[in-house]
C-alpha cells in the first residue's frame, strides 16, 4: 500500500511538471479535435498525431500520445450523440440511445452522461492499472524468450480470434503484418532482407507510414466512396446539467459498465469495443427501465461509455507490462516507444519509475481535462461537425503528407504511403480488415527475436516450447481459445456479436 | 477455361496471400537459411511465407465453392485522385517547393469528391499553403524547401 502511494507520488511528480501538463492537455484538445471529425477513428487520428511528438522528450510523447488516445475516444462519442454517426468502432454502440436522446431534445443530458462516465470509469480503471501492472511485469520478468514467443503467439491468437470479420482472413492479415514487419535489416546477420537493394529500406518501413496509409488515407477513400452529397444536420445541444433523477439512473449503470469494460479492455484485439457492447446488452437486461433501451435511454449512453473508457485504459496493461500490445492503438504507442528508444517490456516499470507512473498519473490527469475541456467546449466541437467534408479531407491529407516527410525528411516515404493506402482499400473490398496486420508488423521482428533466443538456448531442440510449463501453458491456452472459437454453435454467437458491433 | 468462381472476395483474397507468400519464400531462397539452432535471416519468412501459402489455399478453395458476396463497386475516381495526387506530391516536393507543390496537391484532391467546386477549393489551397508555410518550415524547422530546386534553376536564384 505504501509503495502505491509512493509510486503515485512519484508519477504525478513527472506528470504535473508543467511541460508535461501542457503537453496532456494538447494532447487531448489535438485528439478530440481529430476524433470528433467523423470517419476518423483512434487509430487514424493517432497515427496522424504521431509525428508531432518525435521531438519530445519521451515521457512528454508518451504522456501526449495517451491524452490523444483518449481525446479522439472521447471526440468519437460526440459525434456518435449529435450526428447518428459512429466515428469509430466502440461508439457505435452509443450512437443508439444517444442519437434518440438528441433527437428528443436531450444532447446536453446524453453527452454529460458519456462524459462522466467516462471520467468515472477512467479514473477507476487508472487504479486498476496502477494495482495490477507491477505484479504482472515481476511475472513477467522472469519469461525466458521461449516463455515470451509463447506469449505472443497466444496474443496473436487471441487478437485474430476477437477481431471483427472472417477468422481466416485475420489470420492471413496477421500472417502478412508479420512478414512485413521483417522487411530491412536483419539484426543478427546484417542482411538486408526484401529491401529491393533499396537503401531507403534498409531499416524497414516505419510502421507510421503503414498505419497512415491503411489507416489514415485508407479511411478517407472510404469516406469519399460513401459521400452522401449533403451536409448532415448537427442536433441542437440544450443543458448540459442533469438532473437528480439522471443521476440516480447513471450512477450503477457506470460502475458496472467500468467493471465489464475493464475486464474486456485487458484481452487482445477487442480493445474497447467488445466492452461498450457487452455493457449495453447487460444494462438492457438488468435495468428497470429496459424497454426504454433504443428510444433515448441515458443508461444506454454511460454504461457503453463507462466500459469504452475503461477498456481504453486497461488496454494499456499488457503493453506497459509485457510489451505486447492487445489492438492496433497500443501497437502505434509500442512503435512510438521504441522510436524513443524504449524497449517495451516487464522492465520498463523498474528502469523508467518516473517514465511509466507519469503516464498512469497522466492517464488520470487526461480524463480530468478531458471532462473539463469537453463540456465548455462543445460548441467549438459542432461548429467543427459543420465544416463540410470536401475541405475537411485535403487539409487531413495534408497535415498526413507533411507528417510523413517529417518522419526523415525523405520523399521515399511520401510514395510508399499511398502504396499501402491502396493496399487497404483492396484488402477492405476483398472482406479482409486490416487491423490485425498491424499488430503483426509490430510484433514480427520481437517473435523473430525471441524465437531465435529460445531456440540457441535450447540448442534447436523445438520441444522447449513444450516443456518449460508457462510457455506451454500458453500455447496449451492458444490452442484451446483456437478450438474453442472453430465449434460450430460457438462460431456462430462469435459471428453474431461482432457483427453487431461493426 | 471458365473457371466459376463462387466467392470472388474471397479467392482473391486467397490469391493475394499465395502471391504475398511465394514472393517471400522466393525473395527468402538469397539469404542463409541457417539451422534452427542458429536461425538465418531466410529461417523465419519462409516458414511464414509457407504458413500464409497455406492460408492462401484455404482461401482459395473456400472461395471455389462456397457462395460469397460479390465484391462491391470499386470508387476510381476518388481512388486514383487521391493516390495519384499523393505520389505526384511525392515527387515534386522537392523540386517545387511547399509553395508550389501543396496547392496543386490540394486542389488535384479536392477533385476526387463529387462535391468538388471550384472557388472555395482555390481559397483552401492558399489559406492552407501560408498556414503549412508558417507552421511547418519557420515555425517546426521542418526541412522542406519553401521554393525547390527546379524553381530556383529557372529564375536563376538561389531558392529558399
Amino acid at each position: 500500500m505504501m509503495d502505491l502511494i509512493g509510486h503515485i507520488g512519484l508519477g504525478l511528480e513527472t506528470a504535473l511538471t508543467l511541460t508535461n501538463l501542457l503537453y496532456c492537455l494538447a494532447g487531448v484538445f489535438v485528439g478530440t479535435l481529430i476524433g470528433v471529425l467523423p470517419g476518423l477513428g483512434p487509430t487514424a487520428t493517432i497515427a496522424m498525431l504521431l509525428p508531432l511528438t518525435f521531438g519530445l522528450p519521451s515521457a512528454s510523447a508518451l504522456i501526449m500520445l495517451a491524452g490523444i488516445y483518449y481525446g479522439s475516444q472521447y471526440g468519437g462519442s460526440t459525434t456518435a450523440i449529435l450526428l447518428n454517426l459512429p466515428g469509430e468502432a466502440s461508439s457505435v454502440v452509443t450512437v443508439l440511445d444517444g442519437y434518440q436522446m438528441a433527437r428528443a431534445g436531450k444532447a446536453g443530458a446524453a453527452l454529460s452522461a458519456a462524459a462522466i462516465a467516462s471520467f468515472v470509469a477512467g479514473t477507476l480503471a487508472t487504479i486498476l492499472i496502477a494495482l495490477f501492472a507491477p505484479p504482472l511485469a515481476e511475472v513477467a520478468l522472469r519469461f525466458g524468450p521461449a516463455e515470451y514467443f509463447s506469449l505472443m503467439v497466444f496474443g496473436l491468437v487471441a487478437a485474430i480470434v476477437l477481431a471483427q470479420g472472417s477468422l481466416l482472413h485475420a489470420f492471413g492479415m496477421v500472417t502478412i503484418g508479420l512478414l512485413l514487419g521483417l522487411l530491412g535489416t536483419d539484426t543478427n546477420s546484417g542482411v538486408a532482407r526484401f529491401t529491393f537493394d533499396l537503401p531507403e529500406l534498409a531499416d524497414g518501413i516505419s510502421f507510421v507510414i503503414v498505419a497512415m496509409g491503411i489507416f489514415g488515407l485508407g479511411e478517407i477513400l472510404r469516406n469519399l466512396e460513401n459521400e452522401s452529397g449533403e451536409d448532415v444536420t448537427v442536433s441542437k445541444v440544450t443543458s448540459l446539467l442533469l438532473t437528480r433523477e439522471e443521476w440516480k439512473r447513471i450512477a450503477l449503470p457506470i460502475l458496472r459498465g467500468t467493471a465489464l469494460g475493464s475486464v474486456l479492455g485487458i484481452l487482445p484485439g477487442s480493445g474497447s469495443i467488445l466492452g461498450s457492447f457487452a455493457a449495453y446488452s447487460l444494462e438492457k437486461k438488468v435495468s428497470k427501465n429496459g424497454s426504454e433501451f433504443g428510444k433515448g435511454a441515458i443508461e444506454g449512453v454511460a454504461a457503453p461509455e463507462a466500459a469504452n473508457n475503461a477498456g481504453a485504459q486497461t488496454s494499456f496493461i499488457p503493453m506497459l507490462t509485457l510489451g505486447i500490445p492487445s489492438n492496433p492503438v497500443m501497437a502505434l504507442m509500442i512503435g512510438a516507444m521504441i522510436m524513443q528508444g524504449i524497449q517495451p517490456g516487464p522492465a520498463v516499470i523498474t528502469e523508467q519509475p518516473a517514465l511509466f507512473w507519469g503516464l498512469i498519473a497522466s492517464m488520470w490527469i487526461g480524463n480530468l481535462f478531458l471532462i473539463i475541456l469537453n463540456l465548455p467546449l462543445i460548441g467549438l466541437w459542432v461548429r467543427l461537425l459543420r465544416v463540410p467534408y470536401p475541405i475537411l479531407y485535403p487539409v487531413i491529407l495534408t497535415f498526413c503528407a507533411i507528417g510523413i516527410f517529417s518522419l526523415n525528411g525523405s520523399t521515399f516515404d511520401l510514395f510508399l504511403m499511398p502504396l499501402f493506402a491502396l493496399f487497404g482499400y483492396i484488402l477492405i473490398k476483398l472482406g479482409c480488415e486490416p487491423a490485425p496486420l498491424l499488430l503483426g508488423y509490430i510484433i514480427g521482428p520481437m517473435m523473430e527475436e525471441y524465437l531465435r533466443r529460445a531456440l540457441l538456448l535450447a540448442r534447436g531442440d523445438g520441444s522447449v516450447f513444450i516443456t518449460r510449463p508457462l510457455s506451454a501453458c500458453l500455447l496449451g491456452l492458444a490452442l484451446l481459445t483456437l478450438i474453442f472459437v472453430l465449434l460450430p454453435s460457438i462460431r456462430r454467437k462469435r459471428d453474431e456479436a461482432l457483427q453487431e458491433e461493426g | 477455361m471458365i473457371l466459376r468462381i463462387a466467392g470472388p472476395k474471397e479467392f482473391w483474397a486467397g490469391m493475394i496471400y499465395l502471391a504475398v507468400g511465394g514472393c517471400a519464400i522466393l525473395l527468402a531462397r538469397n539469404y542463409e537459411m541457417g539451422t534452427a539452432t542458429r536461425m538465418g535471416p531466410a529461417y523465419f519468412p519462409t516458414v511464414l511465407g509457407w504458413l500464409l501459402m497455406g492460408i492462401g489455399l484455404l482461401a482459395l478453395a473456400r472461395g471455389i465453392r462456397v457462395h460469397g458476396p460479390a465484391i462491391g463497386a470499386i470508387a476510381f475516381r476518388p481512388l486514383i485522385i487521391t493516390i495519384g495526387a499523393t505520389l505526384l506530391f511525392a515527387g515534386t516536393l522537392r523540386g517545387l517547393g511547399l509553395a508550389l507543390a501543396l496547392p496543386v496537391y490540394v486542389v488535384l484532391t479536392s477533385m476526387a469528391s463529387s462535391r468538388f467546386r471550384l472557388q472555395p477549393t482555390l481559397i483552401l489551397a492558399l489559406v492552407l499553403t501560408l498556414f503549412c508555410s508558417l507552421v511547418f518550415i519557420k515555425g517546426l524547422n521542418i526541412p522542406l524547401p519553401l521554393l525547390g530546386s527546379w524553381v530556383a534553376d529557372f529564375s536563376g536564384e538561389s531558392g529558399s
